[in-house]
């Protein structure tokens, strides 16, 4: 079998054209002048780019982190583009009419119809290629809930108030260095606001799309759910294929008020790079949430893309009571490097937390779960369960778990249970004699194995997951 | 339906079955039994096509086709089934999805069109009935944490589903008490009806008082030593292998 592998990681990456679009692109380079101009293209008002600038002056002042398993040349942030637009975006379009037809070919090719009428029934979109919001969907129903729904920028200009009261409130500016360089130069993203009680009537979707050569992705996405509230949300990302790497930096923030409940869901499809580890997305992603009284936030993630993916969804469990989940199915093939898992900060009382982490592993590639479970000193009666397998297929291809655990309330408790397990040569000849091929085999036994973070995805969400698993693994065996 | 011809292999370089001769016919049931390390398991991974273990020399043909020269999915979907001796667990995959996949693939290659979701669930449930296991056996995970026993009535319950022309019965009785043991013995017997042949390797002669076999070969070092009708496994049964008058404790590769 590990001969079969050896031939296998041709990975057909659906999505890796690049689209032909008439971009308006800064030079490359970052300094405050640059950090201006951004500011003037979203035409921000002054408090927005003061933020900014104090954010950059941090990040001029921090170090780079190394203490992730993952290993990549230095990247070098003046030989990157911090702004790029397509120009039919300049005008803002007053409906897709206007828009570059190039562009909606694009979102067509990926499978994400813009049109409302051709859409999958009760799913939103706001579609974010390069550093702007090309349409958001359905908003007049949302706004018949209350629900507000916008491109991060746009809300800047309408809803300040929320705006400045909640961006950098569960990630402060100075939070990392990735955080503090997405504080200075996000570009896009996606602003969701649910009021007092509201059960949001559909799902809300963003959908990142990076084109443009040498340039950055900086999104912010800030998704406050007032009391009572109900919401869930996902996003979805890809990008061409291209020979060099590119810096994709997100900060997510996650504000559930008492009572409220938000669910994440992300399928991540960044391009990986070839097999010999030549170009795709460097994925380092800051994700938290902050949790009030009663409150609860599941992140669930599939992550088969990016060169390089350094992301830890977090929950800081705040108010007593409160819920925090996470799922992560996490699968590296070729020479792609995870360093992910999540951060559960019990701080109420009787606050819990659950963490099932599915990682997958196959080719060159090296997968690490990295997670912390903090129990703060006031937590009486905190529980959090953890489960972490990793699946190895083949034999050059690695599996690490660094679990943190840190309880100062002796009444919390805390389980971990970890496994590693290969896609063995049993199953793989149990599944063939009864007449199943190799592929399908593999990826019958892979969905198998994330089928308890599969679960809970929403519906045409899982499918799309395991489809997309499959076309992965497309190749895993020769 | 089979025919093997001085079939010589090796496993990891250790020469198992030495010239080992057999023709089976459509409806017959041909009884394999031996002692340890005789390469009775041996013949039953060659012939689906376990992969590690190598033919030598020799040919076999199924159905007139050569069928060393099909993959093991190919032999499968052609109608050869093997049951396991020791099946494993494939976590999070239910049994049913499981059944359905592969029935689909041997439908796909008879030409005949998938079966519909409830078309599917009706003929799973006669069979998970008729190894008595309980319903919910279908939507647990393969094998998943099901007893020994269990284990093989599945295996049997699988058979009953696929219904293929060559059945492996690779130690359906090992660690079956009675009870089970006619269970599984039950279901095959179901299963014979004339057309349908088996390979039932067995180290008892208990397994075959409930399956009547056509013919019962004595593999020893390699080779068919003796071959008769089911009274030769009742002689055995008697006297025990003694008769075969050498160790056979050299080769641990039952």
């Amino acid at each position: 079998m590990s001969e079969q592998i050896e031939q296998a990681l041709s990975r057909k990456y659906d999505a890796g054209f690049v689209s032909n679009i008439e971009s308006e692109t800064f030079p490359i380079g970052l300094d405050e002048d640059v950090i201006r101009r951004i500011s003037v293209m979203k035409n921000e008002p002054k408090w927005m780019l003061e933020w900014r600038l104090r954010a950059y002056r941090t990040w001029l002042n921090m170090e780079e982190p190394e203490w992730a398993h993952v290993h990549y040349p230095k990247i070098d942030f003046q030989a990157i583009s911090y702004y790029s637009a397509p120009k039919s975006m300049k005008d803002k379009p007053k409906s897709l009419d206007e828009v570059d037809p190039e562009l909606l070919r694009t979102y067509e090719k990926l499978g994400i119809p813009l049109y409302e009428q051709q859409m999958l029934a009760g799913v939103a979109v706001d579609a974010v290629f390069d550093s702007v919001s090309v349409v958001t969907t359905y908003r007049k129903q949302l706004e018949e809930a209350g629900v507000i729904f916008c491109p991060i920028s746009e809300a800047v200009h309408k809803y300040p108030e929320l705006v400045k009261k909640y961006l950098g409130s569960v990630v402060p500016r100075a939070d990392n260095y990735f955080a503090a360089l997405n504080s200075a130069v996000f570009t896009d993203g996606s602003f969701v606001y649910i009021p007092k009680g509201v059960r949001c009537p559909m799902e809300l979707s963003t959908y990142f799309r990076i084109n443009e050569q040498n340039t950055g992705q900086f999104e912010r996405t800030l998704i406050v759910a007032d009391e009572g509230s109900h919401v869930s949300y996902l996003e979805g990302c890809t990008a061409p294929q291209r020979d060099e790497n590119q810096l994709h930096a997100a900060v997510v923030e996650l504000v559930a008020l008492d009572d409220a409940q938000i669910k994440y869901s992300t399928v991540q499809n960044w391009y990986p790079g070839d097999e010999n580890g030549k170009g795709g997305i460097y994925n380092f992603v800051t994700k938290r949430a902050l949790c009030h009284t009663n409150a609860k936030v599941s992140w669930t993630q599939v992550e088969t893309g990016s060169a390089i993916t350094w992301k830890y969804p977090s929950c800081v469990l705040k108010g007593d009571n409160s819920v925090g989940e996470f799922y992560s199915v996490a699968l590296t093939r070729g020479r792609q490097q995870a360093d992910t898992g999540t951060k559960m900060i019990h701080l109420g009382k009787n606050t819990k937390s659950t963490i099932i982490s599915k990682g997958i592993s196959a080719g060159n590639s090296n997968n690490s779960y990295r997670g912390l479970v903090h129990m703060g000193a006031k937590a009486d009666g905190a529980r959090n369960f953890t489960q972490c397998d990793s699946l190895l297929i083949g034999d050059r291809c690695g599996a690490h778990t660094f679990p943190y655990i840190e309880s100062r309330n002796p009444s919390a408790v805390v389980e971990h249970e970890a496994t590693t397990s290969k896609v063995n040569d049993d199953q793989l000849f149990l599944c063939q004699q009864r007449g199943l091929d190799a592929e399908k085999a593999i990826s019958m036994i892979v969905n198998g194995f994330c089928k308890e973070v599969f679960k809970e995805l929403p519906m045409e969400f899982a499918v799309e997951a395991g489809k997309l698993l499959e076309i992965s693994l497309e190749g895993s065996v020769g | 339906m089979l025919k093997i011809e001085n079939l010589h292999t090796s496993v990891e370089q250790k020469n198992i079955l030495k010239g080992l001769n057999l023709a089976i016919k459509p409806g017959e049931v041909h009884a394999i039994m031996g002692p340890n390390g005789a390469g009775k398991s041996t013949l039953g991974f060659i012939l689906s096509g376990r992969e590690g273990y190598q033919v030598t020399d020799g040919s076999v043909s199924f159905k007139g086709e050569d069928l060393l020269d099909m993959e093991i999915e190919e032999r499968a979907r052609k109608g050869l089934f093997l049951a396991f001796q020791y099946p494993v667990e494939i976590p999070g995959v239910s049994n049913m999805q499981f059944m359905k996949e592969s029935l689909n693939a041997i439908r796909e290659q008879r030409g005949e069109t998938p079966l519909t979701a409830a078309e599917f669930l009706k003929k799973a449930k006669e069979a998970c009935k008729q190894v008595q296991l309980p319903l919910d056996f279908l939507k647990r995970g393969v094998n998943e944490g099901f007893s020994g026993g269990e284990k093989k009535r599945n295996e049997i319950m699988q058979m009953i589903l696929l219904e293929p022309s060559l059945c492996i019965l690779d130690e359906s009785d090992s660690g079956l008490d009675i009870d089970a043991l006619q269970v599984v013995a039950n279901g095959v017997n179901s299963q014979r009806d004339g057309k349908r042949s088996f390979i039932v390797i067995t180290h008892y002669q208990r397994l075959l008082d409930y399956i009547k076999p056509d013919y019962v070969h004595i593999l020893a070092n390699g080779k068919v030593v003796k071959s008769g009708d089911a009274s030769l496994a009742q002689d055995l049964e008697k006297e025990g292998y003694a008769f075969l008058g050498q160790d056979h404790s050299e080769e641990t590769n039952a």
